[in-house]
């Protein structure tokens, strides 16, 4: 914490890649843990599967096309929810955002409505919409659109004023000043909701499928559990985690691409 | 992961702000709830679809005469606060610890984010296996709703400390413990304070989930399950809205506390 002294070392460890190995060194470090503890059999395959029997798993169901249909299901299941939730949230946000009439009016009870828990509302959605995919797709998307519809309305409201007058001094008509001046200056909350809303997406999927499915990842996961073959479920976890990481990294990378042009101007 | 939106939403804490606001807000919900009325009187859906709005407050009024009510409702409460307690006292601590030290944060730091990437609801299955499906299983999947949160934002609210605060714990040699009740602690509060009330929200998030998923035992979200089993939708409403004003009842708690913990700042 004292700033000055550092030594050589230290110095060495603040680069890319010395970072990079060093972030390494503690999972490397389990994973011989893991393996060791799996040889020696201190824990049951029950608790704990070896390293091997994952990776086998890993393998069997990327070699028989299982692990690739059922992501491909959930991954499809992800985007079709996000893609109505953020489209339709996307909409009542910049409605919400731009007329304070409308804020007094839906505020109260869709801030209510937000409240309720997503996952609440699964077993009500099996009894409306039957297990099938219009079921999964209605959570995910109302899970995504919460939050696409609080940063929205929130960062359309902060456009300053400043630029709204610049707008009609311009006599730009409503549309025009809507996707020029208001929309561009609202971007960076605008994405926030939609990493947000393609983060509650993907939780709500896994929540979904492990409810009530018969594809697609949780299915995997549940199926492992039943048949105790664990090495399957943990199999799958990695997997989440993967492409987890992918979608993430990916929407940040946009992100930055987006905003590029913020930087320039400052 | 990021049910956070809602936390944000409204710092201030007062769900309702006053005055002419309030009538027109309730407007939307008040026809809502006439149409709802109407839809059932005029039988365009069966009562065991869609019950009706007095049909659900009188479901409500039994299950509240009946004493297995509070029974369930202080289940739900006791799992939270235990998972809450567990998961935000050891994110405190891992927090601290990435937050005060370089080299953890180096060590550490990479894990801990490849492990934020799991999707949540995904440990369900690996803690049951590992804690059963019974209490402990649901208290350890509520502890980590919590843990993650509030690892998060310590970790960034002391690295967000300005260096002249830290240089200063230098010059005043202040050791070890000095620097971090002196200066980390107080200078990350309401960092702290913030990881705490999404750790709230996600706990909450959790304890529904485990209710959900893990073995049926007294709680809120067993009773969801019951109603559909038992295809009783007014069960499940009854359930929801108490869920849902449990839910609102935390964040707004965890928003106090908040606005209480960083109060001497702002002061």
């Amino acid at each position: 914490m004292s700033g000055g002294r550092r030594g050589t070392l230290d110095e060495a460890f603040r680069s890319w890649p010395g970072r990079a190995i060093l972030g390494l060194i503690v999972p490397v470090l389990l994973g011989v843990v893991w393996f060791v503890t799996a040889q020696k059999g201190w824990l049951p395959e029950q608790l704990l599967p070896s390293p091997v029997a994952v990776w086998q798993a890993l393998a069997d169901t990327a070699a028989s096309g299982d692990l690739w249909t059922n992501s491909l299901i959930s991954l499809t299941r992800v985007g079709e929810g996000f893609a109505i939730g953020a489209a339709v949230g996307l909409i009542l946000g910049v409605v919400l955002g731009l007329s304070r009439r409308a804020r007094e009016l839906v505020d109260p009870l869709f801030l209510l409505l937000a409240q309720v828990p997503p996952l609440g509302l699964i077993p009500l959605a099996i009894l409306a919409l039957g297990v099938d995919e219009a079921m999964k797709v209605a959570v995910i998307a109302w899970a995504s659109f919460i939050p696409v519809v609080l940063n929205v309305k929130q960062g359309i409201g902060d456009v300053p004023r400043s630029l709204h007058e610049l707008a009609e001094v311009l006599t730009f008509d409503p549309w025009y000043a809507l996707t020029r001046v208001v929309l561009p200056a609202a971007v960076p909350p605008i994405f926030t909701g939609l990493r947000e809303g393609l983060a509650n997406a993907w939780q709500t999927m896994v929540a979904a499928e492990l409810f009530a499915s018969t594809e697609g990842l949780g299915y995997m996961i549940t199926l492992g559990r039943q048949l105790f073959q664990f090495d399957m479920v943990l199999a799958v976890v990695l997997v989440l985690g993967v492409v987890g990481l992918a979608v993430n990294g990916t929407l940040a990378l946009v992100e930055r691409r987006l905003l590029r042009w913020q930087g320039q101007a400052a | 992961m990021s049910w956070i939106a809602l936390a944000r939403e409204r710092p201030a804490g007062s769900l309702w702000p006053g005055g002419r606001p309030l009538v027109l807000g309730f407007a939307l919900p008040a026809l809502l709830l006439v149409v709802w009325q109407v839809i059932c009187l005029a039988r365009w859906l069966p009562p065991y679809i869609l019950p009706s709005p007095v049909a659900v407050v009188e479901r409500f009024a039994t299950e509240l005469a009946d004493g297995r009510f509070g029974q369930d409702v202080w289940a739900s409460l006791s799992r939270v606060l235990k998972g809450f307690f567990f998961g935000s006292a050891a994110g405190l601590a891992f927090g601290l610890l990435l937050g005060l030290s370089r080299w953890a944060d180096r060590l550490l730091g990479p894990l801990f984010m490849a492990y934020r990437q799991i999707a949540l609801f995904a440990w369900v299955p690996l803690l049951s296996m590992w804690f059963g499906g019974g209490e402990t299983g649901k208290v350890a999947f509520v502890t980590l709703s919590a843990f993650a949160p509030v690892v998060v934002n310590t970790w960034r609210a002391i690295r967000a400390i300005p260096d002249p605060l830290n240089e200063l714990g230098a010059v005043l040699t202040f050791n070890r413990l000095d620097h971090v009740s002196l200066i980390a602690l107080p200078g990350a509060l309401p960092g702290i304070a913030t990881g705490l009330r999404s750790a709230m929200i996600y706990a909450w998030l959790a304890t529904v989930g485990a209710e959900l998923f893990l073995d049926i035992a007294p709680g809120m979200g067993g009773r969801l399950n019951e109603g559909r089993d038992k295809f009783e939708v007014d069960l499940m409403l009854v359930a929801l809205v108490v869920l849902t004003g449990l839910g609102l009842l935390f964040s707004q708690a965890a928003a106090l506390i908040e606005r209480r913990l960083v109060r001497w700042r702002t002061r």
